[in-house]
């Protein structure tokens, strides 16, 4: 028998309506810790959604917020003239691995590198879900997909980029973190830091990045429990969490 | 006779000024020839204006920094040139799509590809017909002075929040680097709060908003584009052109912009020497003047379209007139800069027919 | 017949040949008369000439490009070369003659007044304003403006910066005018 653990309480800003996301996706999970974030900082109403291309284009449907959808990669820059249009409202876009870091390379990082005052939530599940298990820029060398059937190979295709840490060198940006969500710790950790990308976005400190592994049990061939697992035997290895940027951080200490 | 109220400025600067005294307060652009007089003269006027200025890493990037800026209903506008507004094509698809109200400037160059800094008209195909990917429109103004350059800048701004479409100004290299005198005015009824019940602002005591370009539901993209189309069939009340020595003419020019000013001082050394030609320079390219071309047709005129490209705009002539009449072309070729005398000869061979 | 002159103006990079281009289209501006101006601008620029065109005009103008002007202010060699065959017949030519030897010039196919006006402008104490001596000069020759008027329109591209500089370019135009005056056409 298995028991539920009540981690937070049901945020206002998720409607309530089922996901169109495939069982064990970590996508609702991080809608979630964006919509309590949102909840607890107070900024719901305040704040302005930018959406991408991926499984979550229909972010829109699950967040009760004013929202515009993007180009593929674009949303840095939409975001962009959003935050430049209405410096009060509260900005963030939502970006899976080939959004991010293949097709809106240029546009993420130079939005960071400016230091807009917005907020990304970069959720890397190292395959393109939407289009069908394509190999994306985050892909793992060995990992099998659609346009590496053999598995990734370095010497081709290069290796799985860490955008993290590149973000984390840019001038503008202010907070850079990567998170999981495959353990009720690593939840408690990724609420932290997804709350603080907002509080610095509040605060007016620059551009506000976390990233979250996330499972896609179904490109991957695995069940909820083995893509769970995955996220800690195969991907935390090579992309580790962690803070890896903090402007505040001495202060604090 | 001094006339103090003139300033005496560049095509580039007269649509940089032209959107500052339309309310515009985000530019978003990126430095390519001939057009780099506007984001260097917005990059203090339009701050000094309470604005924003971005040079942004892309013309792709920069034309998605106006779909974010429009879509809160902010005034705000990218400017370019040829290359560059190939690549601001994708943005505009999606302005267009979910119905965002912006301006782009594009102060055009020859191509294809990259072609060179000098003046064309090249662009008409890619300005006229859509551009990026869907069934979309954009309303498309061509200035022939740096005065109109001003005002059509200033009209481009009003069109758009009134339909919430994207609206181009279609420059070229002679407009934009050209100076004349400009008499500046500063429209005077605007509505602060346009885009009010559209634009993004967070969802305080309402129902969130959302601006988007993608309808899966069975019918809703059909249903779009029929909102779209009438939309479209609307626009065609905001048809403008300049008729010169029309009425008792035998042939019309048709022609736009730069080369529908260099066309008309042809016109007027042919009518000096008694021959009967009048000039049609659309100023809306989208909408086209296609009534007032058939109108001309139906009474008898014959017609020679002159372009600065391989010929683009004559299609929509001879589209317009095709039930009564057809149309000559002249091509000032790519890479040459337009004079009157140019003009003459094949105007003079249409007449004769 | 309305009035109407246009100019092209054309030498090496700094010495100022967009300056006055922009001052005599200003100073038409200023009498009420209808003007253009058009410079040559990017890669173009780079290799170290420049030139623009200037249109004056009491009626409507066609166009800011012109393929055979009524008139030129010659700066340098490379430029002679360039524009003079373009130049209409009777036409009017200024030339710098402290740079071109005036024997260069088609002087029985057009008016030319050969000014050496580095000299001119070092006489009065500063070369730089030698483009203001041959601007001064193009006035005289041509009768498209008053002097006057065109130093009343100096303030207009003179940044508030080298205002002090403005009696001296004033004094350089009278000077270049002066000159064509004195020496009439070269023959």
């Amino acid at each position: 028998m298995t028991q539920e653990l009540r981690v937070t309480n049901y945020p206002q800003v998720l409607t309530d309506r089922p996901t169109h996301y495939c069982p064990g996706c970590h996508h609702g999970t991080a809608h979630r810790l964006v919509a309590e974030a949102l909840t607890d900082l107070g900024l719901v109403e305040n704040t302005i959604l930018v959406g991408s291309i991926g499984c979550s284009v229909f972010i829109y449907n699950y967040l009760s917020l004013d929202a515009i959808e993007s180009p593929h990669g674009r949303a840095p820059a939409v975001a962009t003239g959003i935050k430049r249009a209405r410096p009060d409202k509260i900005v963030f876009t939502y970006q899976g691995d080939g959004d991010l870091a293949s097709i809106g390379m240029a546009e993420i990082m130079h939005c960071a590198n400016r230091g807009e005052n917005i907020t990304t939530i970069f959720v890397n599940n190292t395959v393109y879900g939407m289009t069908g298990g394509q190999m994306a820029p985050t892909t793992l060398v060995g990992q099998k997909t659609t346009t590496s059937p053999s598995g990734r190979s370095q010497e081709d295709t290069g290796s799985a980029i860490r955008m993290t840490e590149i973000i984390a060198s840019l001038g503008g940006v202010a907070y850079a973190e990567r998170v999981a969500v495959n353990t009720i710790k690593n939840i408690k950790k990724a609420q932290k830091a997804v709350r603080k990308a907002f509080e610095y976005q509040v605060k007016g400190l620059g551009f506000s990045f976390v990233e979250v592994l996330a499972t896609c049990p179904t490109n991957w061939h695995m069940t909820p429990l083995a893509a769970n697992k995955r996220i800690e035997t195969e991907m935390i290895p090579y992309f580790p969490l962690g803070t890896y940027k903090d402007v505040l951080a001495k202060e604090e200490k | 006779m001094s006339q103090p109220d003139r300033i005496f400025i560049k095509g580039n600067e007269a649509i940089a000024r032209g959107a500052l005294a339309a309310g515009a307060k985000c530019f978003f652009g990126y430095p390519i020839t001939p057009q780099n007089d506007i984001p260097e003269f917005m990059s203090q006027a339009i701050v000094d204006a309470g604005g924003q200025f971005v040079q942004a890493e892309s013309e792709v990037a920069a034309a998605n920094m106006l779909l974010g800026a429009a879509a809160c209903g902010i005034r705000s506008l990218t400017s370019s040139s040829s290359p560059g507004i190939s690549l601001k094509q994708e943005a505009l698809s999606y302005m267009a799509g979910s119905e965002v109200p912006g301006v782009i400037v594009n102060v055009s160059r020859g191509g294809p590809g990259l072609g060179d800094i000098g003046p064309s008209q090249a662009d008409y195909f890619q300005s006229v017909k859509g551009g990026g990917h869907g069934d979309y429109k954009l309303l498309v103004l061509a200035p022939g002075t740096v005065q109109e350059a001003y005002d059509l800048t200033i009209k481009a701004f009003d069109l758009a929040f009134k339909y919430r479409n994207p609206v181009m100004i279609l420059a070229d290299a002679i407009i934009g680097q050209m100076k004349e005198p400009v008499v500046p005015w500063t429209p005077e009824h605007r509505d602060p709060n346009e885009g009010r019940t559209w634009g993004l602002v967070g969802a305080k005591d309402r129902a969130p908003r959302l601006v988007k370009s993608l309808f899966l539901e069975d019918g809703a993209l059909a249903g779009q584009n029929l909102k779209l189309q009438a939309k479209y069939k609307r626009m065609q009340s905001e048809v403008d052109q300049e008729l010169f020595l029309t009425d008792d003419a035998e042939l019309i020019v048709v022609a736009f912009g730069s080369i529908g000013r260099i066309v008309k001082s042809t016109v007027r050394k042919l009518r000096a020497q008694g021959k009967k030609v009048g000039l049609v320079r659309p100023i809306t390219l989208f909408p086209f003047p296609a009534d007032v071309l058939l109108g001309l047709a139906k009474q008898g005129k014959r017609f020679i379209t002159i372009e600065h490209n391989m010929g683009q705009m004559v299609e929509d002539v001879r589209l317009a007139i095709r039930t009564v009449a057809d149309s000559d072309f002249y091509a000032q070729l790519p890479g040459t800069l337009p004079t009157p005398d140019d003009f003459e000869e094949p105007i003079l061979k249409a007449l004769e027919g | 017949m309305s009035m109407y002159q246009d100019a092209i103006i054309a030498g090496f990079g700094g010495q100022g040949v967009m300056l006055i281009g922009n001052l005599l289209a200003y100073a038409g501006m200023d009498a009420g008369l209808n003007v253009t101006y058009i410079p040559v601008y990017g890669p173009e620029m780079r290799g170290g000439t420049a030139n623009c065109t200037v249109v004056v005009s009491d009626d409507v103008i066609g166009s800011p490009i012109i393929r055979s002007p009524v008139s030129l202010i010659i700066m340098n060699g490379p430029s002679l070369d360039k524009f003079q065959p373009m130049l209409q017949d009777n036409g009017i030519l200024i030339l710098n003659s402290s740079l071109i030897d005036p024997a260069q010039t088609e002087k029985n196919r057009v008016q030319v007044f050969a000014v050496p006006v580095n000299e001119i402008a070092d006489s009065l104490g500063n070369t730089r304003m030698a483009n203001m001596v041959a601007l001064g000069a193009y006035v005289q020759a041509t009768g498209v403006l008053p002097v006057k008027r065109v130093q009343d329109s100096l303030v207009s591209v003179i940044s508030a910066h080298y205002s002090h500089m403005i009696p001296k370019n004033a004094e350089a135009l009278q000077a270049g005018a002066d000159y064509v005056v004195q020496h009439g056409r070269y023959a």
